[in-house]
C-alpha cells in the first residue's frame, strides 16, 4: 500500500508487566532481558503488533516485525524450555500467526477492523451458500443494483453453457463472451480494491482525529463503517460470480 | 551420558533412516550392515521375533506371510479407505476388523497396527543410532510426508512413543530437504521441493530469508510414487503369464515377490540404460521380456503426470509463476527417473538440482531440525522454519456443509476460535464434527475426529456460550480446548478419534516397557563393548607380528602391554563404561603403531587416526563397525 498517511498515533503496547523469570523488564510478548516468552495477554491483533486501528498500513513492516518475532517465540525457539513455557510460545506463535494472516491482507484486514467494531459481517461464502440452500433458507444475496442487468444476462449465459456442456457440445463464440465477461468483472474487482484503499484514508483520519484529541461522532463512524461493508459485500458478491464462472468454464 | 542426543529420523515407505549432526554438518548413520539405508520392511522369524530392515527384505520371498512392506501406506487409516491398496500390496488384515477401528496387519499369527510395525521400523533406527554413540536415544525429529492429514500425523506420533523415542517435532519431508539444501547453500530466493518417494508425493514452495525458512505452499499425494510403477510392471507381468501359459499367479505370494523384486531392479536399470531385461525362473514356467525406456517412459506417464495438478496448485496458492522460482530440489528415490526430471524442467522451467542424494536430503534435513531444537550450533544459527499446513480443517455445519475455520497453507501454529451454543433448554451435550479437506461437503472431507462438549450448565436454549478453540500445533496436529463462556466452566472433551489410538492403546504397546529398557539398554553396551574390545584386540595381535612393531621403544611396547592387559581384564566385567575406557586408552596408546603400520608416505595422512581405524579401514563415521544391532 502506497500513499501512506503518516502514522503518528501509536498506542500503548498491551498489558506489559514485570518478566515472570527475571522480573525486572517490563515485557510484551517475551522480555528484553532475559528472551523468556511471556504468558500470551488477550488482545486483539492490532493491538498485538502494536499498531493503531488504521486500515492502511506498511506491509512490509509488518512482516518485519512478523518476522523478528517468529524467532524469538517459536515453539522450536523454545524447545528446550519447560512445560509451561512451551505452551505459552505454542498460544503467542498461533496468535502471532493468525494476527499476521489476518491483518496483511487488505480484504481480511478490513473485515476484521469491522468485526472489532462490532458490525456483523453477512456470511457470503459458498459454504454458507450451500448450507442456507440445504436446509430450505432462503439465502439473502444482495445483488448491487448497477450490476443487476449484467449479472442476470451472465447467469443466462452460464446456463446455457452448463446446458452445453452436459450435451458434450461447446459453442466457442460463447466462451469468448463469458471469458470476455470474467475479465470484466475482475477488473471490477480490482477498482473496488481501490476504492476501498480511499475509504481507509477515510477511516484513518477519523481514528488520526480521535487520537488528536478530537472527537470524532458515532454517527461519524458508523457512516464509514457502512461505506465499507457496503463495499465488501459487493466485492464478495463479484468474488463468488467469478469463481462461479471459472467453474463453468473449467469443468 | 554426553548431552542429550536428538536424531533426525526419515521414516520413508520404502526406506528408513536415522541422521544426526556431527560439528557443523548432517551424516547419516550406517546400518550393522554398514548401510545407510534401511529397508522399511519388518518380518517374523521362526521364533517369532521382528526382524527389520535387510533381514527382514528376505523373507518377503521365503515367507511372504511373515513379512510386510510399504506399511506407511497404511498409517492412520481405516478399512474403507485402502480399498485401492489391497488390490496392489499383499496386506493382510486381520479378519475381525471393524469399520472405523485401527487397522490391524497379520504377521505369521500376530496381529499389529500399522503404527506398531512403523515402530519396529523405528526402534531398529534407535538402535543403531545407539550403537554408533555408545549411548541412549530417547528424542526424535521425524519427518512425515507435507501431505500427511491430522490422522496420518497422529499414527507416526504415536509410533515413535511405542518405539520409546520422544518425538520432539514431526517436520515435512520437502521442508527438511530444504533445510539440508539451505545449510549448503545460505542464499535467499524462492525454491520449489518435488518430492517423489515411494510412495508419496509432495510439492512444496519455500521462500529463504535470512535463515528464515519459509513455507508459502504445500501440495501432493499421500498415495502416489514408486510403488504405483512397480504394481503397473507386476501387473503386466501376470497378464503376459497369464496369456502365455494360463497360470494365473495373482495368488501366489512369492512369485509375486520374485516379479516384485525384478521390475524394481528393471526400473532402476531403465534410468541409466536404454533397455533392460527381465528373466525370471517361475513355478512352471521362465518369464523373460524385454523392457526399454521408451515403453516404461509411456506407461508411466499417467503415473507421473498425476504429480503435474499439485505443482500447479501449489503455484497457484503461492501467487508464483514458474518463472519467479529460482531453484527446484528433487527429493526420494523415482526423481531418479530421467522421465521425471524432464517433467519437473517443463513444469517450472527450469532444470532441477540433482547434486544432493535424494535418498538421504530428507533425514539429513531432519537432522538439521534436530540440532536448531536441541539449542542449535554455530551452522544451524539463525535457522528457523515456518511450516503450512497442508489442508484445510473445517467443522461440519447443518446440511452437511464443511465450514472451513483453518485454511490450507496457513503458517503453523494456527488457530480458529468457534462459538456454539444450545439448542433445546437445559442441554447438556454439544456434538462437534471436525474434518479435515478442501471439499464442500463434509461426506467428501477426512472425518479428524468427534467433539462431545459436556457438562455444560443448565440454561434455557440459546443462552450458552461455549468458545471452542481449535489450534494446529507446529507438528501439524490438531488440538482442542473448550469453554462455556457464561458459567466460565471449562467444558470436558470427549474425543474420539476416527481413525486413531488412545492414549491408553498406545501406552500398552510400547515395545520396551520403561522398567526392562535400562537393563536391555546396558546389556546391549556391554556386549557391544566387548565386541569392539576384541576387534582392537586382535587388531593389536596383528600389529605385534608386523615389521612395525619392532620400531617401537621398549617404554612404548610396555605401556601398550600394560594397557592391553588392563583391557583383557576388565572385558569380562560388566561395566560397559570402564570397557570403553580401556579402549579408548589402548586406541591412543597404539596410535605410533598404526602410523608405523601405514607406508610412511600415508602416514602423515593418517596422523591422529586411532589403531582401531587404521585396522578396520573405516572412516571416523563408524567407530563401531563390528558391532551387532540387534541383541536379544
Amino acid at each position: 500500500m502506497t500513499n501512506l498517511t503518516t502514522i503518528t498515533a501509536k498506542p500503548a503496547p498491551p498489558e506489559t508487566q514485570s518478566c515472570w523469570s527475571c522480573g525486572t523488564m517490563r515485557a510484551v510478548h517475551f522480555c528484553e532481558a532475559c528472551g523468556k516468552v511471556q504468558p500470551p495477554a488477550p488482545a486483539d491483533y492490532f493491538t498485538f503488533f502494536c499498531l493503531p486501528r488504521k486500515l492502511n498500513l506498511d506491509v512490509a513492516a509488518l512482516d518485519k516485525d512478523f518476522y523478528e518475532l517468529s524467532r524469538k517465540l517459536h515453539p522450536d525457539v523454545n524447545a528446550r524450555t519447560g512445560g509451561q513455557e512451551q505452551e505459552w510460545s505454542l498460544q503467542q506463535t498461533s496468535l502471532l500467526n493468525d494476527a499476521h494472516r489476518t491483518l496483511k491482507d487488505p480484504i481480511k484486514r478490513t473485515q476484521y477492523l469491522l468485526q472489532l467494531e462490532g458490525v456483523e459481517l453477512e456470511e457470503q461464502s459458498k459454504s454458507a451458500t450451500e448450507q442456507a440452500r440445504s436446509t430450505g433458507q432462503i439465502k439473502k444475496q444482495i445483488v448491487p443494483p448497477d450490476l443487476l442487468e449484467e449479472v442476470f444476462e451472465l447467469n443466462m449465459q452460464l446456463e446455457e453453457l452448463r446446458a452445453q456442456k452436459k450435451m458434450g457440445e461447446d459453442d466457442p463464440a460463447l466462451i469468448e463472451e463469458i471469458g470476455r465477461q470474467k475479465l470484466e468483472l475482475e477488473e471490477k474487482q480490482e477498482a473496488l480494491l481501490r476504492e476501498l484503499a480511499d475509504l481507509w484514508k477515510v477511516w484513518d483520519g477519523l481514528i488520526q482525529r480521535e487520537h488528536n484529541g478530537q472527537p470524532v461522532s458515532e454517527e461519524e463512524r458508523r457512516q464509514e463503517r457502512d461505506k465499507m461493508v457496503d463495499l465488501l459485500n459487493r466485492r464478495n458478491y463479484i468474488r463468488n460470480l467469478v469463481r462461479d464462472v471459472s467453474e463453468v468454464l473449467e469443468n | 551420558m554426553a548431552t542429550d542426543r536428538i536424531v533426525g529420523i526419515d521414516l520413508g515407505t520404502t526406506n528408513s533412516l536415522v541422521a544426526f549432526m556431527q560439528g557443523e554438518s548432517p551424516v547419516v548413520i550406517p546400518g550393522d550392515d554398514g548401510s545407510n539405508l534401511v529397508p522399511s520392511v519388518v518380518a517374523l522369524d521362526s521364533n517369532n521375533q521382528p526382524v527389520v530392515g535387510n533381514a527382514a527384505r528376505n523373507s518377503l520371498i521365503d515367507a511372504p506371510e511373515h513379512a510386510v512392506y510399504s506399511i506407511k501406506r497404511l498409517m492412520g487409516r481405516g478399512v474403507e479407505d485402502i480399498q485401492e491398496e489391497l488390490k496392489f500390496f499383499p496386506f493382510r488384515l486381520a479378519e475381525d476388523l471393524q469399520a472405523g477401528e485401527v487397522l490391524r496387519i497379520k504377521l505369521g499369527d500376530k496381529t499389529f497396527t500399522p503404527p506398531e510395525i512403523s515402530a519396529l521400523i523405528l526402534r531398529q533406527l534407535k538402535r543403531n543410532a545407539e550403537r554408533f554413540f555408545g549411548a541412549q536415544v530417547t528424542k526424535a525429529v521425524i519427518t512425515v510426508p507435507a501431505y500427511f492429514n491430522d490422522a496420518q500425523r497422529q499414527a507416526t506420533k504415536d509410533a515413535g512413543r511405542i518405539a520409546g523415542l520422544e518425538v520432539l517435532r514431526l517436520v515435512n519431508e520437502p521442508t527438511a530437504a530444504s533445510l539440508a539444501y539451505g545449510l549448503d547453500k545460505k542464499q535467499n530466493g524462492i525454491v520449489a521441493v518435488y518430492d517423489l518417494g515411494g510412495g508419496t508425493f509432495d510439492i512444496s514452495i519455500l521462500k529463504l530469508h535470512d535463515g528464515i525458512f519459509e513455507v508459502i505452499a504445500t501440495n501432493g499425494d499421500t498415495h502416489l510414487g514408486g510403488d504405483d510403477i512397480d504394481n503397473l510392471l507386476i501387473t503386466i507381468a501376470l497378464d503376459d503369464l497369464k496369456g502365455d501359459t494360463g497360470f494365473d499367479l495373482r495368488q501366489n505370494a512369492e512369485a509375486i515377490q520374485v516379479i516384485r523384486k525384478a521390475v524394481i531392479e528393471a526400473k532402476i536399470t531403465l534410468s541409466t540404460e536404454p533397455q533392460t531385461a527381465l528373466d525370471l525362473e517361475l513355478p512352471g514356467h521362465r518369464y523373460q521380456r524385454i523392457i526399454t525406456r521408451e515403453w516404461f517412459e509411456k506407461l508411466i506417464q499417467p503415473i507421473i503426470d498425476r504429480t503435474v495438478g499439485p505443482c500447479k496448485q501449489a503455484l497457484k496458492d503461492a501467487g508464483l509463476k514458474p518463472e519467479q522460482i529460482d531453484e527446484v530440489v528433487l527429493v526420494g528415490g523415482s526423481t531418479r527417473i530421467p522421465k521425471v526430471r524432464a517433467l519437473v524442467k517443463e513444469l517450472f522451467h527450469r532444470e532441477p538440482h540433482t547434486d544432493l542424494n535424494p535418498d538421504e536430503v530428507v533425514a539429513l534435513g531432519a537432522a538439521v531440525q534436530a540440532n536448531i531444537l536441541g539449542g542449535g550450533s554455530e551452522a544451524t544459527e539463525n535457522m528457523l522454519l515456518l511450516d503450512v499446513t497442508p489442508l484445510s480443517l473445517g467443522i461440519e455445519v447443518a446440511g452437511g456443509v464443511t465450514d472451513k475455520i483453518i485454511l490450507r497453507n496457513s503458517t503453523i501454529p494456527a488457530s480458529s476460535t468457534q462459538f456454539y451454543t444450545t439448542q433445546v433448554d437445559g442441554q447438556a451435550n454439544v456434538a462437534i464434527h471436525v474434518l479435515q479437506g478442501e471439499r464442500e461437503l463434509a461426506k467428501d472431507c477426512r472425518s479428524l475426529a468427534r467433539f462431545d462438549l459436556k457438562g455444560i450448565p443448565p440454561m434455557a436454549a440459546g443462552m450458552a456460550r461455549i468458545e471452542v478453540k481449535f489450534l494446529i500445533d507446529a507438528n501439524g496436529i490438531l488440538n482442542v480446548s473448550a469453554r462455556e463462556q457464561r458459567s466460565g466452566k471449562e467444558a470436558e472433551i470427549q474425543v474420539q478419534p476416527s481413525y486413531g489410538l488412545t492414549d491408553e492403546q498406545v501406552e500398552g504397546m510400547i515395545l520396551d516397557s520403561f522398567d526392562s529398557a535400562e537393563e536391555d539398554f546396558r546389556q546391549r553396551q556391554v556386549i557391544e563393548a566387548r565386541n569392539e574390545a576384541s576387534t582392537i584386540l586382535s587388531a593389536l595381535d596383528k600389529g605385534k607380528k608386523s615389521p612395525a612393531w619392532g620400531h617401537l621403544t621398549t617404554d612404548e611396547k610396555k605401556k601398550i602391554a600394560k594397557m592391553e592387559k588392563a583391557l583383557i581384564a576388565i572385558k569380562t566385567e560388566d561395566d560397559y563404561q570402564a570397557i570403553r575406557k580401556a579402549i579408548d586408552a589402548l586406541n591412543q596408546g597404539t596410535t605410533r603403531l598404526a602410523e608405523l603400520m601405514m607406508d610412511s608416505a600415508v602416514s602423515t595422512a593418517l596422523k591422529g587416526k586411532t589403531m582401531d581405524e587404521v585396522d578396520m579401514g573405516e572412516g571416523p563415521t563408524a567407530p563401531h563397525p563390528m558391532a551387532k544391532a540387534e541383541f536379544e
